[in-house]
């Protein structure tokens, strides 16, 4: 099996130096599972991650510094701290015995953006079609969404600050667009 | 921009989402006991209708569901979506004849 463990270096390393300290900037990489079964399991994904994933569509979960975040009707990325994701894993295969399910480490398949500010909506309403009045899209709100031709999912974990969650591949692409969408603001 | 009800996450916008062929399609039990021509008519034969046409949608750049959704053809507004497997809702004649 490779070992998935090592120090990760950055897909954004030099691109992120290069950029100054704005509206965003990039978060420390975390352990990222992505969960599919069905409700009814969902108990048992609560009482061994130690969140309860919401049920409520687009609403993300917290405890502590774990996150559940729903994504689809039978579907939630679990977001825990780097390097937790081997013992998740043993943790809910134990809980989930009989049951049929889903579990993905997709840890390195995305990054973490984080946009903070006054201005965090007006910079992603550059390339998000999405309605992101607090009304609309209130704080504890998630969902996967568009980032101009990128896929991203989008958290809102604060009135002016969300988190972004985009493929590894297309973070530099990501980071391209913001940099530019920042200077048009 | 138009906004596609998706019957799990609400309002959204189009880029979204992908458009799935007509709705309601059920696959033949058997195919084998079928002769070409019907075979051929569950492949290829659509209804293609102008005016309200029942068709499936998936949310992919959000639940990533597969939907329903009733859309007229001709003017392109969406009538009802609803969820797979139930079923397809009337729309109220006011509604169709303001959107005719």
């Amino acid at each position: 099996m490779p070992d998935l463990t090592q120090a990760r270096q950055s897909v954004l390393e030099g691109i992120e130096a290069s950029g100054r300290a704005g509206t965003f900037s990039l978060l420390p990489p975390l352990s990222r599972l992505n969960y599919r079964g069905r409700i009814s399991t969902v108990g048992r994904v609560a009482a061994a991650f130690g969140v309860e994933p919401a049920m409520e569509p687009c609403r993300a979960a917290i405890f502590g510094d774990r996150a559940a975040l729903w994504l689809g009707p039978d579907e939630w990325l679990l977001l825990a701290k780097e390097g937790e994701a081997r013992s998740i894993i043993d943790r809910l295969a134990i809980a989930l015995a009989p049951l049929s399910y889903s579990l993905v480490d997709v840890s390195h398949r995305q990054v973490a953006l984080k946009i903070a500010g006054p201005q965090a909506e007006l910079l992603l309403n550059a390339g998000c079609p999405l309605d992101l009045d607090r009304q609309a899209f209130p704080v504890g709100m998630c969902t996967r969404t568009l980032l101009q031709k990128t896929e991203i999912v989008l958290w809102r974990v604060a009135e002016t600050e969300f988190h972004i969650e985009v493929a590894r591949s297309f973070a530099p692409y990501a980071w391209r667009f913001l940099e530019q969408a920042e200077r048009d603001l | 921009m138009l906004l596609i009800d998706c019957p799990f996450c609400g309002k959204r916008p189009e880029l979204e989402f992908r458009y799935g062929g007509e709705a309601h399609l059920a696959r033949p039990a058997d195919p084998a006991d079928l002769g070409d021509k019907a075979w051929g008519q569950f492949l290829y034969g659509r209804s293609n209708p102008r005016g309200v046409h029942a068709e499936r949608w998936r949310h992919v750049h959000g639940c990533g569901r597969f939907f329903n959704a009733l859309r007229d053809t001709t003017n392109d507004r969406f009538a009802a979506t609803y969820k797979i497997g139930e079923e397809r809702p009337a729309i109220p004649e006011a509604e169709g004849a303001a959107s005719a």
